[in-house]
């Protein structure tokens, strides 16, 4: 008997009104971490279609987050009236780049495929580094204002950080959703079976390099989304968005919480910041503790945070049975 | 007593897998070279031969997995020379590797469902859940109990018997309907009882499911008591084809053989 659905329903009756419900009793300063731990966590989690899921290491997912995050600007700093449209487009520039890239990535595995996915997210990261008339350059391109969201009649500003919250948290269920499906979907099967065997997959039939290209443009989507919620939630959208260095974090993230484990990015998102937080109040080298903190998990609990629980609940439950 | 082209099957019927000249080099090295071989449909054909005799390299060339310096490989008539795997897969043939190639985190019945999604063209479903398929279950129920694995359905195939997993890549190959099913060693590794049960079910699918098998193989038990056809394979050319009676009188075979050890 699966009971993974009444587990989901549970999470979502007891978690998602206590999400909702959590700037009436969180500090502002925390609303704010969660919202960047929401953003980044949807990141990762579309990342982790490729790691957990298909065994594919990017290392260039930046490069997206940030294709979504300057296209929603732009939009926004050229007149653009509507924050969903701004973020639509976002996501499909995001994709669109995606498809490009990943047609000349996904025929090579493992630390091939992470090179050059590297390269081009450096590729991207350069061009808005560089691009001074479109994207500002350095500095960076700053959204002067943001439109307000109007829905049933109600105009709800997102300059609001409480009101950016909620809207965060309702775009972001919305990203977890979309990937949910996909992955109890027969496609998520096949992209479970590339992780396992690519070889015998493609014996029985299957074309691994397209299952691989829509894959990686689901998650270059993924990343565009959580990439123009970035840019809204900070106002802007800088070349640091695009650096290897930003698609690190998804691959941190993931290894914390457990990689092919669903929310397991989620959960390392927020051990990611939750450390940040707390370490930074000690000492300003937190990167340190994180290496600390990374090394002992990776050694004694390779599943990361959420996979370990996962797996001990399951042994404990074959035990009973 | 190699075959010559002409010699191929003249029958009414049209070969199932007919192989033309057939070479393949790595480098210099030609590892093996002009085999034609035609198999009919229901024809139970094995491949033998020595250690190094190029089994390995003839099946990867016919198979898909790289294309062969020379010569044709026809399915069903269709040229396939060179064909991607996913290419040749949905026309109805299928192998097994030597090695057991199945997907080890994966449950026994999601290792049969992976070929029935693609066998159905669901491979790019997205959205609708695979549980709502239930028709794909049904089906995935019918192949493990041809294989006997019903019982293990819902088990880990890495915590499978080592003879259980080779019945799962059985099932795998199995699920998609095949025409001709390429078989590399199925009994490789498995003790007496295991290989028994593998020959039994050979037998078994060879005769009532329309599947035509071509298998290669080191056991001569095995050999002798499925194959309606032999051809041997040695120092990468085709030494000789005929039935199980022909091959073991052929004095070509017992040189190349070590002196008679085909006998067993």
């Amino acid at each position: 008997m699966n009971k993974t659905p009444y587990v989901m329903a549970l999470l979502l009756i007891l978690g998602v009104p206590f999400l909702l419900a959590a700037p009436a009793f969180l500090p502002l300063y925390w609303i704010m971490i969660m919202t960047e731990v929401l953003i980044m966590g949807l990141f990762a989690m579309g990342f982790n279609l490729l790691l957990g899921y298909t065994g594919l290491l990017s290392f260039g997912q930046a490069g997206f987050f940030g294709v979504g995050a300057y296209t929603m600007a732009l939009i926004l700093s050229h007149g653009g009236t509507s924050v969903f449209v701004s973020l639509g487009a976002g996501v499909i520039a995001a994709m669109v780049t995606a498809a490009g890239i990943g047609y000349l990535c996904v025929r090579r595995d493992e630390i091939f495929f992470a090179m050059i996915t590297l390269g081009f997210g450096m590729m991207l990261y350069t061009v808005a580094h560089n691009w001074v008339e479109l994207t500002g350059g350095s500095d960076g391109l700053p959204l002067m204002m943001v439109p307000p969201l109007s829905l049933f009649g109600y105009e709800i500003s997102l300059f609001d950080p409480t009101q950016m919250y909620r809207f965060v948290l309702v775009m972001v269920m919305i990203g977890i959703w979309i990937l949910w499906r996909i992955v109890r979907s027969p496609f998520g099967l096949m992209l479970t079976a590339i992780r396992e065997n690519k070889e015998r997959l493609s014996f029985v039939g299957a074309d691994v390099r397209r299952l691989r290209l829509v894959a990686f443009v689901i998650a270059g989507g993924v990343a565009g989304l959580a990439g123009g919620l970035f840019g809204l939630f900070n106002a802007m959208a800088t070349p640091d968005f695009m650096h290897w260095g930003f698609s690190a974090r998804p691959v941190l993230m993931t290894v914390l919480g457990g990689m092919g484990i669903f929310f397991g990015p989620m959960v390392g998102a927020a051990i990611y910041f939750g450390l940040e937080q707390v370490i930074t109040h000690l000492t300003q080298n937190w990167m340190i503790f994180l290496g600390l903190t990374l090394i002992p998990v990776v050694i004694y609990f390779p599943k990361g945070i959420l996979g370990s629980v996962v797996a001990w609940s399951r042994k404990r439950k074959n035990a009973a049975s | 007593m190699v075959p010559k082209k002409k010699e191929r099957c003249v029958v009414n019927e049209s070969p199932i897998l007919d192989i033309q000249n057939l070479g393949h080099a790595y480098g210099d090295y030609l590892v093996i070279r002009d085999i034609s071989i035609s198999v009919m449909p229901g024809e139970l054909t094995a491949l033998i031969g020595p250690n190094g005799a190029g089994k390995t390299t003839f099946y990867n060339a016919v198979s898909g997995r790289f294309r062969p310096s020379r010569g044709r490989v026809f399915f069903n008539g269709t040229d396939i020379t060179g064909m991607a795997a996913h290419k040749i897969v949905p026309m109805g043939m299928l192998r097994s590797f030597q090695i057991t190639n199945i997907f080890p985190n994966l449950t026994v019945v999601e290792n049969v469902l992976v070929p029935l999604t693609l066998h159905h063209g669901r491979g790019f479903s997205l959205f609708r859940r695979l549980s709502r398929h239930a028709a794909l279950f049904d089906e995935a129920e019918t192949v493990l109990e041809r294989v006997g694995l019903a019982d293990a359905a819902h088990r880990p195939a890495h915590e499978l018997a080592y003879g259980d997993k080779r019945l799962v890549e059985m099932a795998i190959v199995l699920a998609r309907q095949p025409k001709l099913v390429l078989l590399d060693e199925p009994t490789a590794g498995m003790n007496p009882e295991e290989t028994d049960r593998m020959i039994a079910l050979i037998k078994e699918l060879a005769a009532d499911s329309g599947t035509t098998f071509f298998l290669t193989e080191h056991d001569m038990k095995v050999v002798f008591s499925v194959a309606s056809t032999i051809c041997v394979l040695h120092q990468g050319k085709l030494l000789a084809k005929g039935d199980p009676g022909a091959i073991r009188s052929d004095p070509n075979v017992r040189e190349a053989y070590l002196g008679g050890s085909i006998d067993d």
